[in-house]
C-alpha cells in the first residue's frame, strides 16, 4: 500500500472519530469544535483528491463561518446540553 | 403491524421501480460522454482553462443563478427571523492583542485573497462561492477582534441588490443577443481575448459574473454574521 492511501485512512479515521465526539459530547462548546474538525479534515481529503476548489469553500464555510454561527448561538443560549433520559426514537416505537 | 406491512410493501413497489428505471442504462463505461465533451470543447467554447468554472458559470449558469438565489432566500430568512426595532453590539470585551494585531494585520489580505480567487475563477482553481466565502470569514475576524466595528449596512445593502439584479441583466443581455438566457455575447459575438486563453483578460462572462457571485455572497455572508451577533436592546 503506498502512502499517500495511508494518509488518507488516516484521516478518514479522524474525520469518523471527531463525528462521534461531536455528537457525544455534552458541552455544547466542544461539540462545535468537533464539527468544525470534521470539516477541517473533510476539506484536507478533498484537496488531496485533486478538488481544490471544494477543499476552499469547505474550509471557508464549514470550519470558520458555520463554526462561528454555532458559537454565537451557544453564548445567546446555554453551554450544556440538559439531561434528560433518552427515548428511543421513532423507528423503534412503531 | 398494519402500517409495518404497509411500508414494507411501499418500499418494495419503489425499489421494483427504481431498479426498473436503472437496469436500461449502461453502467460502468470507459468514459463519461458529457464529461468528455466538456474536456474537448471547453477551450473554443468558453475560452477558460479551469473546466469546473466554465461548467459551472457557461454550461450550467442557469444552476448557479437558482444557487445564488437560494443563498440570497437563506439570508433573507435568517435577517427576516432576528429581526427587531433597535438591535446593537452588545459585546463588552474587547479582542486579546494577539487577535487584534492579527486583525488588523491580516483582514485586507484575506479580502485581497478572496477577491484574488473569485477573479481568476476561469484560470485557478476556484470561483465565486470560496472568494465570497473567504471575503465573509475577513469581516468575521473584524467582527470578533474589536467590539465596535459593523459593517456599512448601506453600501453592502445596495451593492447586494445592484450585483443580484446584474447577474440576470447579464443573462437577459445574452438573451437578446444570441437567443438564449446567458448566451455568452462576450466570448461567442465579441470574439474578446482570442489571442489571449490562459491569461487573465480571456473566458468571456466567466469573470464577469464570478465578480458578480463573489461580491454576492460576500455582502451576504457578511450580513448574515452582523444578524446573527447583534442583540436586541431597550430603549
Amino acid at each position: 500500500m503506498n502512502c499517500m492511501a495511508c494518509i488518507e485512512y488516516i484521516i478518514i479515521g479522524t474525520m469518523i472519530i471527531s463525528a462521534i465526539l461531536a455528537v457525544e459530547w455534552r458541552d455544547l462548546l466542544a461539540a462545535t469544535v468537533g464539527m468544525a474538525a470534521v470539516s477541517l479534515f473533510a476539506s484536507l481529503l478533498f484537496f488531496m483528491l485533486q478538488a481544490p476548489d471544494v477543499a476552499m469553500t469547505e474550509a471557508a464555510i464549514g470550519a470558520a463561518l458555520s463554526g462561528a454561527i454555532f458559537i454565537f448561538a451557544i453564548k445567546r443560549t446555554q453551554r450544556f446540553e440538559t439531561e434528560e433520559e433518552e427515548k428511543p426514537g421513532w423507528w423503534v416505537r412503531w | 403491524m398494519l402500517k409495518r406491512a404497509l411500508a414494507i410493501i411501499t418500499l418494495l413497489i419503489i425499489g421494483y421501480w427504481l431498479a426498473q428505471g436503472l437496469a436500461g442504462v449502461p453502467f460502468g463505461e470507459d468514459r463519461m460522454l458529457v464529461a468528455q465533451y466538456y474536456l474537448d470543447h471547453v477551450k473554443e467554447q468558453t475560452g477558460a482553462v479551469n473546466t469546473v468554472t466554465a461548467v459551472v458559470v457557461n454550461y450550467r449558469g442557469f444552476d448557479t443563478l437558482g444557487e445564488v438565489t437560494v443563498l440570497f432566500i437563506a439570508s433573507t430568512g435568517v435577517g427576516a427571523l432576528l429581526w427587531r426595532k433597535k438591535r446593537e453590539r452588545t459585546a463588552k470585551t474587547e479582542g486579546s492583542i494577539v487577535l487584534t494585531t492579527g486583525t488588523r494585520l491580516l483582514a485586507p489580505f484575506i479580502m485581497l485573497f478572496g477577491a484574488y480567487i473569485f477573479i481568476h475563477g476561469h484560470l485557478t482553481p476556484g470561483g465565486g462561492f470560496p472568494g465570497g466565502a473567504t471575503i465573509a470569514t475577513a469581516f468575521l475576524l473584524l467582527y470578533m477582534a474589536f467590539t465596535v466595528y459593523e459593517i456599512p449596512h448601506k453600501t453592502f445593502e445596495k451593492v447586494e441588490g445592484a450585483v443580484g439584479m446584474a447577474y440576470v441583466l447579464v443573462g437577459l443581455i445574452g438573451l437578446a443577443i444570441g437567443g438564449y438566457f446567458l448566451y455568452d455575447w462576450i466570448w461567442q459575438d465579441w470574439g474578446f481575448g482570442v489571442d489571449n486563453v490562459g491569461r487573465l483578460l480571456s473566458g468571456g462572462f466567466i469573470p464577469v459574473i464570478y465578480t458578480i457571485i463573489g461580491l454576492k455572497v460576500g455582502t451576504e455572508l457578511s450580513g448574515i454574521i452582523d444578524n446573527m451577533l447583534k442583540e436586541e436592546v431597550s430603549e
